[in-house]
């Protein structure tokens, strides 16, 4: 298998996906897991580019990386105290937690290469835009528009719950 | 005949009525309604019994067996199978109108009697309840509905005895009444058991080949049924609740301790006579020794007895003895030879019902009018109570069996259906009813004649007792002086056909005679101020008439047996084990599941992301479980 | 060629990252960052099966899309939560949520 420039572009991603996401996770101060999570989303976005799926790595880039860990770190700095900082781990939540994410992973590990999947033919065609937006929009058999209604819908609940789950009182 | 539903429908309607919103009201309203609905299960059993014997006998000559309701409630097998009905026969009948009259009687009655009362609206529940129960007894079609309205009898009259709940003596006697009744019903369930078992099926009038296929079971089965019946008609040695009974208001003592359900046990072998006849003549006649014995013993207690209640009580047991011997004289089911004490248990038991009503009633009168049980506090009463006086000499003049009182014929028939078994049997019941006519004599002298308790009279002036309490005495009266030219071999007779009553000259000569002279003699003992006679005797016998005045022993003879024989040797292992065996296993399982879920208590933590955790966990080792296999 | 495996490896580390950190930190924040961990590896999942077993469709593309549209406003209205909880507990450690229960 020779090694072409896709593949050492996807490798540094890869790595740099799996450090940032482990780190997000066993860091100790709360910030630096939000720009680890940042860094993750990131990474992910390059994936999605990688994968010549232009408008997701976007959408991803803009609400995920741009919006919500915005949002953490607001609330982190709106949350944040003195015992935040140095967050100690018991052994005994620490050990079974690991085990048993390490033995999921394994699990799934195994099965994801255990599994003969149906050939793979990777088409290297950016998705147009257009394509996105007729099916977005097209209530036809292959259309989205009924579950784009309901997740505005959602936005819309999650607006009007949010606002009165965190009104002054 | 369908109306005859409303004959059950109606008491259970006022019992639930009045015992739901009974104190709600005000107790005059109650009593209205528990009175106006009896009356109109009066009239409605009147009606059945003139539409009964006026609708004619069959080609066979007998009455036909009508059973207007008979739904299926319980099915077992084809042929065993529990149904809820009525029956309409003769002897039912005339059950119905025995209860509804005398309960009727007893509903006006109360008006008088338990005025003011605490729980008067309760009372006339428990009445209905009692007349509902008796009524489905009597016109049950088949022995398992019997019983259970036999137990309804049982329960009603727990209830009544237990009135004045605030007495200790009430509590302990409708305590007594239900366990001694309880203890006899086993024997009557164990009969009824064995009876569907073997015969197939809870009907009075089984498959007769399963019947000879049963053999000595038969027998053994109605031996059974006939226990219940002895506990529920105090036949010795079951008996021991009946006097203590009258602990509960009297005129409950006239409605179920005289006249209607003390009677069941007799309505009993009379409804399975035709199987106790063709099956267990044998044990036919160990009922007939049973109540001759029952009545023997009963009548000797009753001649000492100082309580006017308990004596009345005594004086049941043993006219009901004479029923059970006149059922258990016959030896076949021809009523001309050696069946006629079918028809004359039952005559008795009608004219007994109406005058032992009335001699309750009359003793509720009086004791109304003089606070008190004790005759001590009674005598010369005649000038004070000039209505019960009469009604109560009548009453006593039929028991004794004087011509022209409805007991004298009664009576008459069953002495000459004893005299048919044997001549020993006849002169034995003889003596019983000369002793019978004795001790109410005694009674009636001892209240209204004999010395006045002058002292207690001027302190508290003995009055005639209201209108409300007379007007049944006068019926009852009335009814007691004619019912004896009722021609009752008409209508009930063993083998169904008419049978004209006549009258044994002989046999009814001898018990008149007999009954006089005894009368004569109570007159010479008890009529005066002065009693020497009496003293002197019961100064002579002193041991004998000590012994009649406990009873004979019996209650001492059961409270030995039961607390120094079984409670001692057996209730006190059995307590033991319980305490030490039974419950510390029980301890111990509780203990271990406390244990355990000390132990694993920890799971429930509440923590959610422990129970994630644990959830994942779970995942995971279903799906390895899964790729294994 | 890269295989489809490699992507699903890379997928299935940031999943049991994330669900390590939700079994083990403390602080309500780090939770919910566990939890965007999860959700963004099941995204890449549906991108990834979408554009390697059925080029020809979108399904896979507008499940990715969705779901991080519900994972907004699931966060939005989860820091509505915790900022409420910190407004009355003045801390957002998970040791501390059990004076919340009835």
């Amino acid at each position: 298998m020779e090694i072409t420039l896709e593949f050492l572009v996807f490798l540094v991603l890869a790595v740099f996906i799996c450090a940032c996401s482990i780190l997000a996770v066993t860091t100790k101060r709360i910030l630096r897991a939000a720009t680890y999570l940042l860094f993750v989303l990131f990474g992910t976005a390059g994936i999605y580019f990688q994968l010549n799926y232009s408008f997701l790595g976007a959408v991803q880039l803009l609400i995920y990386a741009g919006g919500i860990t915005v949002l953490y770190v607001f609330s982190i700095l709106l949350t944040s105290s003195q015992g935040d900082k140095a967050e100690k781990l018991k052994r005994s939540k620490f050990l079974p937690g690991l085990l048993t994410a390490v033995a999921g992973f394994a699990v799934c590990l195994f099965i994801t290469l255990k599994n003969q999947f149906i050939s793979s033919s990777f088409e290297h065609g950016e998705l147009e835009v257009k394509t996105i937006g007729h099916a977005l929009m097209g209530a036809d058999k292959y259309g989205y528009v009924l579950p784009f209604e309901v997740i505005s819908v959602l936005l819309l609940a999650c607006i009007i719950g949010g606002l009165l789950i965190a009104r002054k009182r | 005949m369908e109306y005859t539903i409303l004959i059950l429908l109606l008491p259970l309607f006022s019992f639930v009525l009045l015992g739901l919103t009974g104190m709600k009201m005000k107790p005059a309203i109650a009593g209205m309604i528990g009175t106006v609905v009896l009356g109109a299960v009066l009239v409605l059993s009147y009606y059945t019994a003139f539409d009964y014997f006026s609708a004619g006998r069959d080609a066979s000559g007998c009455y036909p067996t009508l059973m207007p309701y008979n739904p299926t409630w319980l099915p077992f097998t084809e042929t065993l199978n529990i149904s809820l009905g009525i029956l309409l026969d003769p002897i039912s009948v005339m059950m119905l109108i025995v209860i509804s009259t005398v309960s009727f009687m007893v509903h006006i009655y109360s008006f008088g009697y338990m005025k003011g009362e605490k729980g008067f609206q309760r009372y006339y529940a428990f009445l209905s309840l009692f007349t509902m129960s008796m009524l489905g007894l009597v016109v049950a079609t088949n022995i398992f509905q019997m019983y259970l309205f036999w137990e309804l009898v049982g329960v009603s009259s727990y209830l009544l005895i237990g009135f004045y709940y605030t007495k200790k003596e009430a509590i302990a006697a409708s305590k007594k009444a239900f366990i001694v009744t309880r203890f006899a019903d086993l024997g009557f369930l164990i009969g009824i058991l064995f009876y569907g078992y073997y015969a197939g099926t809870f009907s009075f009038t089984p498959q007769l080949q399963a019947l000879a296929t049963a053999g000595a079971i038969i027998p053994l089965s109605l031996g059974l049924m006939f226990i219940g019946g002895a506990g529920k008609s105090a036949m010795f040695p079951l008996h021991i609740w009946l006097p203590d009974a009258m602990e509960g208001p009297t005129p409950v003592s006239a409605l179920i301790h005289a006249a209607t359900m003390v009677v069941a046990g007799v309505y009993l072998v009379a409804r399975m006579f035709p199987l106790f006849i063709g099956y267990a003549p044998e044990v036919l006649h160990w009922v007939a020794y049973i109540g001759a014995f029952t009545a023997f013993y009963a009548a000797a207690v009753a001649c000492v007895q100082s309580d006017i209640k308990r004596v009345l009580a005594f004086s049941t047991i043993s006219q009901i003895g004479f029923m059970m011997v006149a059922l258990g004289v016959c030896t076949s089911s021809d009523p001309h030879d050696g069946g006629l004490g079918y028809m004359a248990s039952m005559f008795h038991l009608f004219t007994h019902a109406m005058f032992k009503a009335l001699l309750f009633l009359g003793a509720g009168c009086i004791i109304h009018a003089v606070h008190s049980n004790e005759m001590s506090t009674m005598g010369g009463l005649r000038k004070y109570m000039p209505i019960t006086h009469i009604t109560f000499l009548i009453a006593c003049l039929a028991i004794a069996g004087i011509v022209p009182f409805s007991g004298f014929f009664s009576k008459d028939e069953i002495l000459t259906a004893c005299f048919g078994f044997s001549p020993v049997m006849g002169w034995v019941m003889s003596i019983i009813a000369a002793m019978t006519a004795f001790y109410m004599f005694r009674l009636y002298y001892g209240i209204f004649w004999g010395k006045e308790n002058k002292e207690l009279h001027a302190a508290h002036h003995p009055h005639e007792a209201p209108l409300s309490m007379t007007v049944p005495l006068i019926i009852l009266a009335a009814v007691t002086c004619v019912a004896g030219f009722i021609p009752f071999g008409e209508f009930i007779s063993s083998d169904g056909q008419a049978y004209a009553i006549h009258l044994d000259k002989q046999v009814a000569i001898t018990s008149t005679c007999i009954s006089v002279v005894s009368i004569l003699f109570a007159t010479f003992m008890y009529a005066r101020e002065k009693q020497p006679v009496a003293d002197k005797l019961a100064s002579t016998f002193k041991g004998l008439h000590k012994a009649a005045y406990h009873r004979f022993y019996i209650d001492e003879i059961y409270q030995f047996v039961t607390h120094k024989i079984i409670f001692r040797c057996i209730s006190t292992p059995i307590a033991w084990f319980d305490r030490h065996v039974i419950d510390q296993f029980m301890n111990f399982m509780a203990w271990s599941t406390n244990a355990c879920s000390e132990e694993i208590r920890g799971l429930q933590s509440g923590n959610v992301q422990q129970y994630a955790r644990v959830f994942l966990s779970g995942a995971l080792l279903l799906l390895i479980i899964l790729l294994l296999i | 060629m890269i295989n489809i495996e490699y992507y699903l490896i890379v997928s299935t580390i940031m999943m049991f990252a994330g669900v390590y950190g939700f079994f083990t930190r403390r602080n309500l924040l780090a939770i919910l960052i566990s939890v965007e961990l999860i959700l963004n590896s099941v995204d890449i999942n549906f991108a990834v099966f979408n554009r390697f077993l059925f080029p020809g469709q979108l399904e896979g593309f507008f499940f990715a899309m969705f779901a991080i549209g519900v994972s907004a406003a699931e966060t939005a209205v989860a820091i509505a939560i915790i900022i409420n909880i910190y407004r009355n507990l003045r801390n957002i450690q998970v040791r501390n949520m059990n004076e919340m229960k009835g």
